[in-house]
């Protein structure tokens, strides 16, 4: 690999098929999907035959035991296509990184086979209708019943990316309520369940996913409540098992930090298809008697995306390696989302502008983007979020 | 049953090709790919392996070419051949069709296939003819544009697209099958294909291991010479029929086929 390149062998030939995949699978089918905002089931059984859901999963259990760097770069042209795509291998992709980094040796043995041929697909929550960033305030519990030993899970989750549709959440709940400081006192439960199905019954009883929330974009994937109500947990589905106990905060901050990478990549990924279509539709329409890629106009907002994205590729990858590394990357991580996600969302616009009133029009894909673009900016800590941690990171590290 | 498929390292179709104006070959310093024809290639002879019809024991990927070509093989690999023979050498430089398909044929002896499969066309030279001067080479029955192939023992009925239909023909074994595009959706290459696909056995080859006569070889072996490279020349405008009686504007339209005798 030469020092200026980006990708080994093994990257390139990845990419390559999961680019061709995404121009001829995913592309021409995401507009029938996104209007009718249906789950793209034909898209995403050709995924688990690729191998998609076991990317980063060891080999033992069946996946690729591919880095986080490669699989940003799948999530990147995966996003190129649709982010609602990327959204379904994301929360599995969470819920995987923890198990393998937190979850018991059974736990990972009798859900990373599964998960690794995407037999089960995996989601994450943290957030309730009431607490989003602030995740210290959740109030969703699980307490002890002294009798069996079970927990008992009880309390709403909201905004669960692929709530309905997957088989198992891994879901944040408050298990010591005195706990001081609150983040001590939370803990993540494996919470099996059965896919598709609104009311969970025999050894799920007790969770109940209402109907999806209807949503400006990121389409096609559900996003959903959970209501937790009475739902038994055996303690060895606490993450970790009993060790895990009141470490659920800081497992699911790392998991988020991992996040932030992927949700970088589909930043990228977006942005990268809205500079694609700039680029075709600026030389063909013509106005002034040219392609308007030939006013100075355009040029100049074509040369501002692709430098903008290139810039965000580049801060992805690094906050990628690095975490393969080994190295703490939690700095570089937020960097990377608060630009690429903001990326994601100024090349969109520009592409829109680009395209005048035919990007307005529901004919032209850049009007799905428009509408996509900005789950980036709240999924997974806003921008907001971001620069708050990015500032104290700062503070902390340059302190007088 | 033996197949051997034939493929060739282009340049990736995004890569905007040029004409080196010193060599008067094409620039081939981009990125580059495998041959998307050739994957129908090796998507039939999978379908073949999967068919049943016939025990299909390997299916071996054959190309020429630089050492960058070893990715066209691990590609080739990554969609389903067994193996892959790497034919490479300095002297093989700069071989027209009809040198690249003897030197092609003398590696494909080593391996005495009973079926040879490449793709219609290469994306970057596009001549259409390799097969049937592998063919010739090899002494055996060639068929260009297949698009469908029903195997039996010994034999395959092809169909192939004709200017005015499709030709049905019976063909011996072993032979030279060129195929078209329409033959078949090549599958995607998994994860785990991509990743296996270097671990699987190359061989490499040069021109004396497989017995290629160095003169008949190279640019200095090769029979055509290129003098001189002209882009097309521009389309011609066509003609604009101004829509004023849309009954005058059809026999004119009906006219102007009929002139040409196109109905």
């Amino acid at each position: 690999m030469a020092p200026y390149e980006d990708k080994t062998e093994i990257q390139k030939d990845i990419t390559e098929m999961v680019h061709q995949f995404v121009d001829e699978q995913i592309i021409p089918n995401a507009e029938h999907f996104d209007h009718e905002d249906t789950f793209p089931e034909a898209i995403v059984e050709q995924m688990k035959e690729l191998g998609l859901f076991g990317v980063t999963i060891p080999e033992q259990y069946g996946g690729m035991g591919l880095d986080l760097t490669t699989y940003a770069m799948i999530v990147e042209e995966l996003s190129r296509g649709w982010i609602s795509i990327s959204g379904v291998v994301n929360t599995h992709f969470i819920g995987s990184y923890l198990l393998m980094k937190f979850g018991t040796e059974e736990q990972q043995e009798y859900f990373l086979p599964k998960m690794a041929t995407g037999e089960i697909r995996a989601a994450f929550s943290l957030s309730e209708p009431e607490v989003g960033s602030d995740v210290q305030g959740i109030k969703a519990t699980a307490k002890r019943d002294p009798a069996s030993g079970d927990w008992v899970l009880d309390g709403q989750k909201m905004w669960v990316t692929n709530g309905l549709g997957s088989g198992v959440v891994f879901v944040l709940m408050r298990t010591d309520p005195k706990a001081d400081p609150p983040h001590r006192g939370m803990s993540c439960f494996i919470t099996e369940k059965t896919p598709w199905v609104e009311q969970n019954e025999g050894a799920f009883a007790g969770l109940e996913v209402p109907p999806k929330i209807k949503k400006m974009g990121y389409k096609g994937v559900e996003s959903t409540e959970l209501i937790y109500s009475g739902y038994r947990c055996p303690e060895a589905r606490i993450l970790g098992g009993a060790e895990g106990i009141g470490r659920g905060f800081s497992q699911m901050m790392d998991a988020l930090e991992v996040g932030r990478v992927n949700v970088a990549a589909r930043g990228v990924g977006i942005a990268q298809r809205a500079l694609e279509l700039a680029l075709r539709y600026s030389q063909e329409r013509r106005t002034f008697g040219k392609p308007i890629a030939q006013h100075q106009a355009i040029q100049f907002k074509l040369a501002d995306m692709a430098t903008q994205i290139e810039a965000a590729r580049l801060l992805t990858l690094k906050a990628a390696r690095m975490k393969d590394a080994g190295v703490r990357s939690d700095l570089e991580a937020g960097m990377a989302k608060l630009l690429a996600s903001e990326t994601g969302k100024e090349c969109v616009e520009q592409s829109f502008r680009i395209h005048g009133g035919y990007g307005y029009s529901k004919e032209y894909e850049v009007e799905r983007l428009y509408r996509d673009a900005p789950l980036l900016l709240i999924g997974e800590g806003t921008s907001e979020i971001q620069r708050m941690v990015i500032g104290k990171k700062l503070l902390e590290r340059n302190r007088i | 049953m033996k197949i051997c498929c034939l493929v060739k390292e282009v340049p990736d179709a995004a890569v905007q090709k040029r004409i080196d104006a010193g060599t008067k070959r094409l620039d081939r310093s981009g990125e580059r790919t495998l041959n998307p024809f050739d994957t129908h290639g090796i998507e039939a002879a999978m379908q073949i392996r999967e068919g049943g019809a016939v025990a299909v024991d390997e299916i071996v990927a054959v190309t020429m070419g630089p050492d960058t070509a070893v990715r066209a093989l691990h590609k080739s690999v990554a969609l389903g051949a067994d193996r892959s023979l790497h034919l490479s050498d300095p002297a093989l430089s700069g071989s027209d069709v009809c040198a690249t398909g003897y030197a092609l044929a003398k590696a494909l002896e080593t391996e005495q296939p009973d079926l040879v499969l490449l793709g219609q066309q290469s994306d970057d030279g596009e001549c259409y003819t390799i097969g049937a001067v592998v063919a010739d080479h090899l002494k055996m029955p060639s068929l260009t544009q297949v698009i469908k192939m029903d195997v039996s023992e010994g034999k395959l009925v092809c169909q192939r697209q004709a200017e005015y239909g499709y030709d049905t023909v019976e063909i011996a074994l072993p032979a030279v099958i060129s195929v078209g595009d329409a033959i078949n959706e090549p599958r995607y290459p998994s994860l785990k294909a991509i990743m296996g696909a270097k671990k699987k056995p190359l061989d490499t080859k040069g021109t004396g291991d497989v017995g290629i006569d160095p003169s008949q070889v190279g640019e200095a072996g090769s029979k055509t010479q290129v003098l001189g490279i002209n882009p097309p020349p521009p389309k011609q405008s066509g003609e604009i029929i101004e829509d004023e009686d849309t009954n005058e504007t059809v026999e004119k339209i009906v006219a102007w086929l009929e002139e040409r005798k196109l109905i």
